[in-house]
């Protein structure tokens, strides 16, 4: 027995250290033949494209910016790469392999992004939202939170129960800044209305997110809003006959009766305008370190955010929904503006100020229309 | 408005069931594979994918059942035929399911499905709250059935007692003369089925898309449930039911707008595995349950 067990490890090793060989060799080939010429520009991705989600929109936005220079770059990824120490090791290896600009498309990635880039003064990176930055190391971040207000607007005028629930990930700004700008276009066209907001304590759990959707349409709620990834949510509301509103991706064909629109993360243009800037010479880390908005936070005025068709809507709504929507793009509305209350009765803002981005990073309380008490 | 919570509970409970089911029996036959989640995630894009290609959830079903066996096969043939620890090649299992899922799941991403339709019993599911019983889909029914039959099985046939002499004590069935490993694969295959169902459960009933990972660590929770239910099969529909129930309670809780943190109800279900866990602990091992050779390596002496 154990001279087999023996004889089918050894083969076992045979094979690997041929496959490898052979898998190294191909790979130097491959280097080879492509040269040193075109920039290599190198990405880190927290999950794989196939979450249909967040990595999703980093995917298509690596694929616009490969197919907008052509053969003048070559892209390259890393799937599936865990938050934390163990990342800085990825990058390593991506800048060992030639990359001369890394975009690292995670929070989690901030201090093993920082910790690189002092060890490679020459590599331009670039850590997707968060808020620390170096000579050679810029942010960039989408303002998700001004789809959410059009989302308000649209429940706000469609409900008839005046409930609207809202599945949340984590209380973390950028989910704390989507519930209240939600609730500020909410408020807007309907003062009745309310939501219920459900912390579901994961960013991706289908079957949870489902069990969350079912108990706010058992409590009565038939707008639907969601700050997690997967389409399971909307499912649900098809299958109830509620509507809802798609995240990160166009998630239509999943729940064709449900989709009012969605939101979706459309990175292409960043990345297109910071190669270029490399390319170019322009291209710098902006105001320092200690802004938390980061030098390159658009929305919807530079197509950073696109909302998909208005759908399952009767033609006022969406009019008044696209309305919403080129206000923001073009500056004329602002989406937090005093008076501004929290729904504890206390003023956030007085009449005639706007919240800066420094406000909108240190928001924590629930705006009014938001049902219950914001967890520490 | 309750029988909506209700029937929520009693749906994500019915993975949880599936799996712990045929997880039990694999652990009552004395082997403990950790790989549960690689075989329900196997499971889940086998009926997807099945389902997806012949439109028949049905199918789906069987589809689901088998890639789990197959998986489950894998890990018979390395734990049972080659010897290696249960546990190490257990969670390797799960890696592999994972990543393999994911593989053959890539061109499924962003396909929807008509999933298994839920078969609600004529008058039988109008009477209030009970009702919510009778109007569940096939699987779910079939969930019980299993349940119900895995625990005959294993008390009151002779097939069950060797089931259970084998985990048990292995050395005297084999020299009472049946064969351990071949008992202990057909267990692992058993479990494995159960896995692929539960796995293709998801997909079919609960949110019909497929995505990768999409179980979300249910695998590890049915693997609790088995000690929760001190290895015995009823006790698993209890646990699965109380875990789902609390799950949903904390959901609702928070759409009501109890003032308690989610944190502090999210963490409420494992808080009562292991208040239950700690209780058990008191009793003897008998009491326990636990086979006691549990995850032990077994070779045949010549």
């Amino acid at each position: 027995m154990q001279k087999i067990i023996g004889f089918i490890a050894l083969i076992g090793i045979a094979i690997g250290i041929a496959w490898w060989s052979m898998k190294s060799q191909d790979e130097a080939q491959q280097a080879d033949a492509v040269s040193s010429d075109p920039l290599k520009v190198g990405f880190v991705y927290l999950t794989n494209p196939g979450d249909h989600g967040w990595t999703y929109a980093h995917e298509v936005g690596r694929q616009d910016l490969q197919a907008h220079f052509g053969d003048k770059i070559e892209t390259n990824f890393v799937e599936n790469v865990a938050e934390g120490p163990d990342a800085a090791r990825v990058i390593r290896e991506l800048v060992e392999q030639g990359n001369e600009v890394i975009f690292t498309t995670s929070f989690g990635y901030m201090d093993p992004t920082l910790k690189v880039s002092k060890e490679f003064p020459n590599v331009k990176f670039h850590h997707i939202t968060g808020y620390k930055r170096s000579e050679n190391m810029a942010t960039g971040n989408i303002r998700f939170y001004e789809g959410r207000y059009v989302q308000g607007v649209v429940a706000g005028l469609m409900t008839k129960t005046n409930k609207i629930g809202y599945l949340g990930a984590f209380p973390i700004p950028e989910v704390i800044q989507g519930i209240n700008a939600f609730a500020s276009g909410l408020r807007s066209v309907n003062k009745e209305a309310s939501i219920s907001v459900v912390w579901v304590n994961s960013w991706y759990d289908p079957v949870k997110e489902s069990d969350a959707a079912k108990v706010l349409i058992a409590e009565g709620a038939d707008m639907l809003a969601q700050h997690t990834d997967s389409p399971a949510m909307l499912q649900t509301a098809e299958k109830a006959g509620v509507k809802g509103f798609g995240q990160s991706s166009d998630m239509h064909e999943f729940a064709p009766n449900a989709q009012l629109f969605s939101s979706v993360n459309n990175w292409g243009p960043y990345y297109i305008q910071q190669v270029q800037q490399v390319m170019d010479g322009s291209w710098t880390t902006g105001e320092g370190p200690d802004h938390w908005a980061g030098n390159t936070w658009n929305g919807l005025s530079d197509d950073y955010l696109v909302l998909t068709e208005f759908k399952n809507m009767p033609a006022d709504v969406a009019a008044k929904a696209a309305a919403a929507r080129d206000g923001i793009a073009s500056g004329s509305l602002n989406i937090f503006e005093g008076p501004m209350m929290d729904n504890k009765g206390n003023q956030i803002l007085p009449a005639g100020t706007v919240l800066d981005d420094g406000g909108l990073w240190a928001m924590n309380y629930y705006l009014d229309g938001v049902l219950g008490d914001l967890p520490n | 408005m309750y029988d909506d919570l209700l029937l929520t509970v009693l749906l994500t409970s019915v993975p949880l069931i599936l799996a712990a089911t045929g997880e039990l029996v694999v652990e009552r036959s004395g082997v403990l594979n950790l790989g549960v989640e690689g075989m329900m995630l196997m499971g889940a894009v086998a009926g997807f994918g099945v389902t997806s290609l012949s439109a028949s959830p049905y199918f789906g079903m069987l589809g689901g059942a088998t890639a789990g066996a197959v998986t489950a096969a894998l890990f018979g043939f390395f734990v049972l035929g080659l010897a290696t620890n249960q546990v190490a090649t257990g969670l390797a299992l799960t890696i592999f399911g994972t990543g393999l899922s994911g593989l053959i799941g890539a061109p499924l991403v962003g396909q929807a499905i008509d999933g298994l339709p839920a078969f609600i019993v004529p008058v039988l599911s109008d009477i209030p709250v009970v009702g919510v019983l009778f109007s569940l889909d096939v699987l779910a029914y079939v969930s019980i059935g299993l349940v119900a039959s895995t625990s005959f099985v294993l008390f009151r046939t002779r097939l069950g007692l060797v089931i259970r002499a084998v985990g048990d004590n292995a050395t005297s069935a084999h020299a009472l003369g049946y064969s351990v490993l071949k008992v202990r694969f057909y267990a692992v295959i058993f479990g494995g089925m159960m896995a692929g169902l539960s796995g293709a459960y998801l997909p079919l009933v609960l949110t019909p898309h497929w995505a990768e990972g999409m179980t979300a660590g249910r695998g590890w929770i049915a693997l609790a449930l088995v000690v929760f239910a001190s290895w015995q099969p009823w006790r698993v529909v209890g646990g699965a039911v109380l875990f789902g129930g609390v799950t949903i309670m904390q959901l609702a809780g928070q759409a009501r707008g109890w003032s308690v943190s989610p944190q502090f109800l999210s963490m409420l279900p494992y808080l009562a595995t292991i208040i239950v866990l700690v209780a058990m602990s008191r009793g003897g091992r008998a009491e326990r349950g636990a086979p006691a050779q549990l995850g032990r390596i077994f070779l045949p002496p010549r």
